[in-house]
């Protein structure tokens, strides 16, 4: 087995204390990942394990093999951007850049639970697909994502933007 | 800061109120306030493909060959000794190639903390630096572990065997008032300030406020590690740092180690996220000479928790504020005084009375800080030190003055506004308050408000609005330094060490470059964050934007200057002296005769040169001893407290600021909200929790001390007025702070409003509001 | 983290005999474990990861559900008959943590997760009789903010920090175990054991038994349930106080009612005296309000979380009286 990390496949680590977060940035120098907490408590770390998105520092890389993972180097380049990306650019989502890569890879997940039906702990009506995504919504939904800059509102700018451009 | 300096303040201060105005720096206005293309024009974030794609590389990513990773050991004691050190079983675990201890820890000196007279003393703390077996607060670092992986360090780090003999030690703030310093200047001003006799003022007037607010510990929490990675090659010494002070650390780190200045590099040019926080402490020395003994390069990435043990955060202060007014509501005494720590070795006073002794106009004054000692890691500057959490006693203060007196607390403050400065007599360079303030109210539809409090409530939630004045001075730094260079294709490149750590200053340096320079943007390139660039100083008290605008124009003059010898006669300026000349439309153009004008291009052709360049450094910053330089803000907030668990959501904020000209209204907007941002969690969320039984702090984690999320945050509505300030560079002041600034207050206000109930003591949590 | 071996579950049947050595554990999204490991509370020396096996949800014979213990939380609370059936469950499971937590842990793990207390996970600086049996508690007298006013003792104080429990316990679920002496069903109210003088031990589970399933009977309370989580951030904060309620009405009166609470005690605390009181009395806010106070009586209540009290009791209160649709 292997892990497929943006396509390209990489044998899982020996050590089974490493985690999908420092396979990424120290032997694979993917450093578009971050590291904030190491503890599950900032999201700086997401990116996409089989299109879903969860915190590579609470991620042992072992448990990755077998799966396909997605990070910010394999949704978009500085050249050829994802559309989350331009968006970001375009609201200012961002000041220091820390934490974007993170907030891009939940919200590029996190527009997919939403049209696919997934409620959050502010959906009024549960049952409902797909959901509308109000500005709350994404708050709510973005809300494992730390922003210490305070890029909070063109953060959410971007997100509608795209989700906007999505259901059209 | 000591006497000797408040009597060379003094000295200079009184010295230039004879000095005609149009000799000092900004005596004439630059002339890029009223002739400007590319500032002020809302640009993208130069580097934001590469932010966005995970392409910025910080501290901690860059790849070294035989690169290992340090773990760090923190001491659990606060105070004592270590009786007892084994690091056999941590020397003998896999991967690892040293373990580092106060026992073979190379014998250094300790820095010098930082201060205003010398630029390359940029200490937070000066003690010893794992030189000896004392502990001296908890979290101190005893122990450094170096392995090939970090896995291996982290493991190793766990078996090291210690012993301490713990002693008393000093941690409970109430305590150590008793024993508390009186300091003679905080920062560049003098501490004690007695106008008048403000407590038979307060004593005889017939409105009067007079109460005790208290705001906790905070600490930075940038979303980046303090990090960085070290090589030593030979003598010479790599940094990749995660600083704010490139330049001054790079200064610092060569007299500490005994380097020549050259032969250190220290290399940063993405910071993520500072905040005040991301100086020079001692994880950067431990690092440096855990490398020079493992003859290794070295990464040390900061666990989150080491740095809430290591990294100094905002003090706690206790203030009083007192405010007396007469019938018609004009102040007739001001007292701000208080408690903050301050230990011996730290160097950050947290100057809470800054605000207060700009803002009004009182006929008494009374205004002190005292400094408490206690066992601890030194605090530091954090985003508007002493601003942000002073304004929020304050500008409480006024709005329960407001409330006491029957009158809106907009009228009280404008009421109240000063002509000059209320202290020092100093005329205001601009000051357009009063501006912020109607035109804030009038966005934000202030007249909506009900005076009386608790009266709105729509379902389970009651609603207010509140209001707080922010303020932030104005500095420039000396010993900001430019390069310019010209090059052939009539392409320029502007080259210093300053940081980048989500302000734009390249994006905006930028622009001011293609202003200045007469070139478009593109045609710009910025090259920073590297100490071997000329020096710029330190990203601090906001005025990073400012101290390279002043560089940048002095380097264009002399530029100028060096552009017409190499013109000779041979070209339409010839004749023209530097005077009469300035930069338009990629050249060199007469300012009586616009018509006679000549290329860079054009020059450096002729010339044969590839390039041209000069360097300069910025006038001293002596504007800001002359006039009173105070940049001030209205900070509006609605909100909502639910009556039945006390949780506030607060609904809309918005910021009206009096800051100078914006140069970039996209990237400042964002700084304005990122400030206002961290004046929420100041206000609702933030506090270090220090128990004080032991010296440590317990909440040192991201999930159990709460910065904002995305729901807590609303949109934020931000304005300004845009008066250029005639004696600043551009005619700018930094907006890195005062965002912060006044919000807190603003929020208790809110909630005093909506609930009728006044919380003293930040944070405002449900528990104080059921 | 101390070096730590790695093996994956091939199927349910195969894991009690892989538990049986010493320091073997279960892994599930890891995020509990992975970091308390990294904190140095945990020192498994075998990881048994069990992420690969079956986490199906299907519905039970009798109506009711019966929920894979390897399920992810995201998939439980996404589920369509958790939605339309135990909206409850699935409301109280989006308050919890983040989106990206969410979507690693697993049902189990959530039921097994430790208490988040900051001198629990303080193994270098603090005392803690949870960590260390005998050694003290440094949370009474300390920071205990977060800490529990119900049903805690002088030896620990901490709470369970579960969401998904809490709406759990309001709905009389069962967890399914098997492990060496057969399999065995346990409800939701006695898997979490008070902490007495032995907080180490929190749970039912016997040396070498597994959660296989969590049952979740057929719930008459769909319509009128909810869960309401006060914290100190609007989202992605534990709970200072968490209610999951659900009660039917017949005309005025209270036919039946269920209440639990979170962030106030070792375990999700089933609140049973203020069902009693309520069960076939009026629907009225002074009953409403009258069974929370009798609920909180017995709330021991500590310098740092004094005010639960007063809140667990107005966050009851206010939902029911908006479960039952009376004004207050």
């Amino acid at each position: 087995m292997a892990i497929m990390i943006n396509g390209a496949a990489v044998a899982a680590p020996g050590d089974a204390r490493v985690s999908l977060l420092d396979l990424l940035r120290e032997q694979l120098h993917l450093t578009g990942t971050k590291v904030g907490c190491n503890q599950g408590a900032c999201g700086a770390c997401t990116v996409l394990v089989d299109g879903e998105r969860v915190l590579s520092c609470l991620t042992l890389a072992v448990q990755a093999d077998g799966r396909s993972v997605t990070t910010i180097e394999g949704l978009g380049s500085a050249e050829s951007p994802h559309p989350l990306q331009a968006a970001f650019i375009k609201h200012d989502g961002f000041q220091c850049g820390y934490c974007t890569p993170g907030q891009i890879c939940a919200a590029a997940a996190m527009l997919r639970e939403a049209e696919a039906g997934m409620p959050s702990y502010l959906t009024a009506d549960l049952t409902a697909a797909p959901v509308l995504l109000s500005r709350d919504e994404v708050r709510e939904r973005m809300s494992g994502n730390l922003c210490r800059c305070g890029a909070h509102n063109g953060i959410v700018d971007a997100i509608l933007e795209v989700a906007a451009e999505h259901a059209a | 800061m000591s006497r000797v300096q408040n009597v060379v303040v003094g000295s200079v201060r009184t010295a230039l109120g004879w000095v005609p105005a149009q000799w000092l720096p900004g005596g004439t206005p630059d002339p890029l306030i009223e002739r400007r293309a590319a500032i002020g024009r809302q640009a993208s974030r130069l580097d934001g493909p590469q932010k966005v794609a995970g392409e910025a590389r910080f501290a901690a990513e860059v790849a070294m060959d035989r690169l290992v990773y340090a773990t760090l050991v923190h001491s659990p004691v606060t105070r004592g000794r270590i009786t007892r050190l084994d690091t056999a079983a941590a020397e003998a675990a896999p991967g690892v190639t040293l373990v580092m201890t106060h026992r073979n820890m190379p014998r250094l000196g300790t820095l010098p903390l930082i201060g205003v007279s010398d630029l390359t003393a940029v200490g937070n703390s000066s003690l010893p630096i794992m030189q000896d077996g004392e502990i001296r607060y908890n979290g101190q670092v005893v122990a450094l572990v170096l392995a090939d992986t970090q896995e291996q360090a982290d493991h190793a780090a766990g078996l090291i065997e210690l012993d301490y003999a713990a002693e008393t030690a000093r941690t409970r703030f109430a305590e150590a008032k008793a024993g508390a310093r009186t300091p003679a200047s905080i920062l560049i001003d003098k501490n004690h300030v007695s106008i008048g006799n403000a407590e038979r003022e307060l004593a005889s007037a017939p409105y009067r406020v007079d109460y005790l607010y208290r705001t906790p510990g905070q600490n930075h929490n940038a979303i980046e590690l303090h990090a960085l990675t070290v090589a030593w090659q030979g003598e010479q010494l790599l940094v990749h740092d995660a600083t704010q002070m490139v330049a001054a650390s790079a200064a610092a780190l060569a007299k500490l180690f005994g380097l020549k200045k050259d032969d250190v590099r220290v290399l940063s040019p993405f910071v993520g996220g500072g905040f005040g926080g991301k100086g020079l402490w001692d994880h950067q020395i431990l690092a440096i000479a855990a490398a020079r003994l493992a003859g290794r390069p070295v990464r040390l990435a900061l666990s989150r928790e080491g740095v809430y043990r290591i990294i100094g955060g905002r003090s706690p202060t206790e203030q009083r504020v007192a405010i007396a007014a007469d019938a018609q509501g004009q102040f007739t005494a001001l007292v701000h005084t208080g408690y903050s720590v301050m230990p011996p070795y730290g160097a950050c006073p947290e100057q809470y009375t800054m605000g207060t002794r700009s803002l009004y106009r009182a006929r008494s004054v009374e205004i002190v800080q005292r400094h408490i000692d206690l066992d601890i890691v030194p605090n530091t500057f954090m985003r508007a030190p002493g601003e942000a959490i002073g304004t929020f006693a304050l500008e409480s203060a006024v709005d329960e003055l407001a409330h006491a007196m029957g009158v809106d607390p907009i009228e009280l403050r404008l009421r109240n506004l000063p002509e000059r400065h209320p202290i020092s007599g100093a005329p205001f360079s601009q000051h357009a308050l009063g501006q912020a303030y109607r035109d804030g109210a009038g966005r934000f539809g202030w007249e909506r408000r009900k005076a009386e409090p608790g009266t709105r409530r729509e379902g389970e939630w009651l609603i207010g609005l509140g209001c707080a004045t922010g303020s932030f001075p104005y500095a420039r730094m000396p010993g900001a330094n430019v390069r310019l260079t010209l090059h052939a294709d009539g392409t320029a490149t502007v080259s210093c060490s300053a940081q980048e750590m989500g302000m734009g200053t390249a994006t905006v340096q930028v622009q001011h470059a293609a202003d200045r320079l007469g070139l478009p943007i593109d045609a710009i390139t910025f090259e920073m964050g590297d100490s071997a660039l000329p020096a710029a100083p330190m990203a601090g008290g906001s005025c990073q934007t400012a101290s390279i605008a002043g560089a940048m124009a002095a380097a264009a003059d002399k530029l100028i200057g060096e552009l017409l010898r190499l013109a000779g006669n041979d070209t339409p300026l010839a004749g023209l002296r530097a005077g009469e000349v300035r930069f338009a439309d990629a050249g060199i153009a007469g300012i009586a005769a616009p018509a006679r004008h000549e290329t860079f291009r054009s020059i450096l052709a002729r010339a044969g040169r590839e390039t041209v360049s000069v360097t300069a450094a910025g006038s001293m910053p002596l504007e800001f001893l002359k006039f009173a330089m105070h940049s001030s803000s209205a900070i509006f907030c609605a909100l909502r407290v639910s009556g039945v668990t006390g949780e506030v959501r607060v609904d809309r904020l918005l910021g009206s600021f009096d800051c100078g000209t914006i140069l970039n209204p996209m990237t400042a907007a964002s700084q304005f909200r990122g400030g206002m941002i961290m004046g929420l969690g100041l206000a609702l969320t933030e506090e270090t929790l220090f128990d004080e039984r032991s010296g440590r702090i317990m909440n040192a984690t991201l999930a159990d001390y709460h910065v904002p999320a995305h729901l807590d945050v609303p949109e934020i509505d931000v304005m300004w007025t845009g008066i250029p300030d005639p004696r600043s560079p551009l005619g700018a002041r930094g907006i890195g702070e005062i965002g912060i600034t006044g919000v807190a207050a603003a929020v208790a206000n809110a909630v005093f409003n909506a609930t009728g109930k006044r919380v003293r003591e930040l944070p405002i949590t449900l528990d104080k509001l059921l | 983290m101390i070096p730590v071996g790695y093996v994956r579950a091939s199927s349910l049947g195969a894991i009690p005999p892989m538990l049986a050595g010493d320091g073997h554990r279960l892994l599930g999204g890891g995020t509990n474990l992975v970091d308390l490991m990294r904190k140095g509370v945990e020192r498994p020396s075998l990881l048994i990861d069990v992420t690969a096996l079956p986490a199906t949800i299907e519905e039970a014979a009798d109506g009711g559900l019966v929920i894979g213990a390897a399920a992810r939380n995201s998939a439980v609370a996404a589920h369509p008959l958790v939605r339309v059936r135990y909206p409850i469950l699935s409301r109280a499971i989006l308050s919890g943590a983040s989106a990206q937590i969410r979507n690693m842990a697993t049902v189990a793990g959530n039921l097994m997760q430790r208490t988040r207390c900051v001198y629990f996970n303080d193994v270098a600086g603090s005392r803690c009789n949870k960590r260390a049996p005998g050694s003290g508690c440094d949370a009474i007298g300390g920071f205990n903010r977060y800490h529990a006013i119900l049903g805690a003792s002088s030896a620990c104080i901490a709470t369970h920090p579960s969401d998904m429990c809490v709406a759990l316990a309001a709905l009389d679920a069962r967890i399914r175990v098997d492990g060496p002496g057969g399999a065995r069903t346990i409800p939701i109210g006695e898997f979490h054991r008070l902490p007495g003088d032995t907080p180490e031990i929190e749970t039912a589970l016997a040396p070498g038994e597994v959660i296989v399933a969590v049952e979740v009977p057929a719930s008459p309370f769909a319509g009128r349930s909810t869960y309401r989580k006060v914290r100190d951030r609007a989202s992605f904060a534990f709970a200072l106080v968490s209610v999951a309620a659900g009660l039917t009405l017949d005309k005025e009166r209270i036919a039946d009612i269920r209440i639990a609470f979170g962030g106030v005690a070792p375990k999700p605390w089933r609140a049973l005296q203020a069902e009693a009181l309520l069960r076939g009395g009026p629907a009225t806010s002074a009953a409403f309000e009258a069974a929370a106070a009798a609920e909180l009586a017995h709330a021991e209540p500590l310098a740092g979380n004094a005010f639960k009290r007063e809140l667990a009791k107005r966050s009851l209160s206010a939902i029911l009286a908006e479960l039952a649709g009376v004004s207050r």
